[in-house]
């Protein structure tokens, strides 16, 4: 550790970086206070999961939603939270399922998914699921066949994924809250079916 | 990180939380205000450029938000946009 950062404890570390930058004109109080608020309540995996059930609801939007992420996100008003990056869903189907992963850091649409999982940011997870995704995938409870070609999508700051999930079993006859409740985080980073 | 072994498994617990103490948080907020004042670019690219070059033996016992901290203070140090104590 360098000396000059190792003397601090850290949260005396932050506040000392906090009154640097307001003495500088860098940051306000208020502004930082507004930018955690906005995080708190609006960042959320119940947004990702609205995307699903709409996709598994309306075709139309599915193939929206493949097309275009960011356009598909802006149709449910998610578009403020998704921009600054290109938005990729990729689709699981019975043959295909796939995986999120930022090696380098913990790149991933924070506004769709919600906070990311303490497990995203381990060193386990970014430098095992690109060399060996299956076993990765048991670590989480999900086994999938061998004939099941598993997608490994290594996310960066430009570019960030959402998994679309399998359709869940008779999502024509369910109501589109009902299917967004079976959404859950880990299935839209594919570590979970759904 | 990408194809490194030796970290054993994944630590698939998690309470869904975004921090797990107040200066995380305000860590975050910090990155976040640097980025809109175009500090930090929109895509993120320089903070992951300024974690990478943290020095690989002490990234390794960093936390999650101490590497982002740390890539903070390096970019403003680099840019000299704080004044000196």
């Amino acid at each position: 550790m360098s000396g000059e950062h190792g003397e601090l404890p850290i949260a005396a570390r932050v506040r000392r970086l906090e009154e640097r930058l307001i003495a500088a004109g860098l940051a306000t109080d208020e502004e930082l206070d507004e930018i955690l608020e906005r995080v708190f309540t609006s960042a959320s995996p119940v947004n990702g999961a609205r995307m699903v059930a709409r996709s598994w609801k309306d075709p139309g939007y599915r193939d929206r939603l493949l097309a275009d992420g960011n356009a598909a996100a802006a149709e449910l008003g998610f578009g403020a939270g998704t921009r600054g990056y290109l938005l990729k869903a990729v689709e699981n189907t019975p043959a295909v399922h796939n995986m999120i992963v930022c090696t380098l850091c913990s790149c991933y649409p924070t506004a769709l998914l919600g906070p990311s999982p303490s497990w995203y940011k381990s060193f386990a997870y970014r430098s095992r699921a690109v060399r060996e995704p299956r076993a990765v995938l048991a670590e989480f409870g999900l086994e999938l066949p061998d004939s099941t070609e598993i997608r490994v999508w290594d996310a960066n700051s430009e570019t960030r994924y959402l998994v679309l999930p399998l359709r869940a079993e008779g999502a024509d006859e369910t109501d589109e809250s009902v299917l967004a409740s079976l959404v859950t985080r880990n299935g839209l980073i594919g570590t979970a079916i759904r | 990180m990408g194809g490194q072994t030796g970290f054993g498994p994944v630590p698939v617990e998690d309470d869904g939380q975004f921090f797990h103490a107040d200066w995380e948080a305000r860590v975050y907020a910090i990155v976040r205000v640097l980025q809109r004042r175009g500090v930090i670019n929109a895509a993120f690219d320089d903070l992951r450029d300024a974690i990478e070059r943290i020095p690989p033996a002490e990234y390794l016992t960093m936390s999650y938000y101490e590497r982002w901290l740390r890539a903070a203070e390096m970019l403003l140090a680099e840019r000299k946009l704080l004044a000196d104590d």
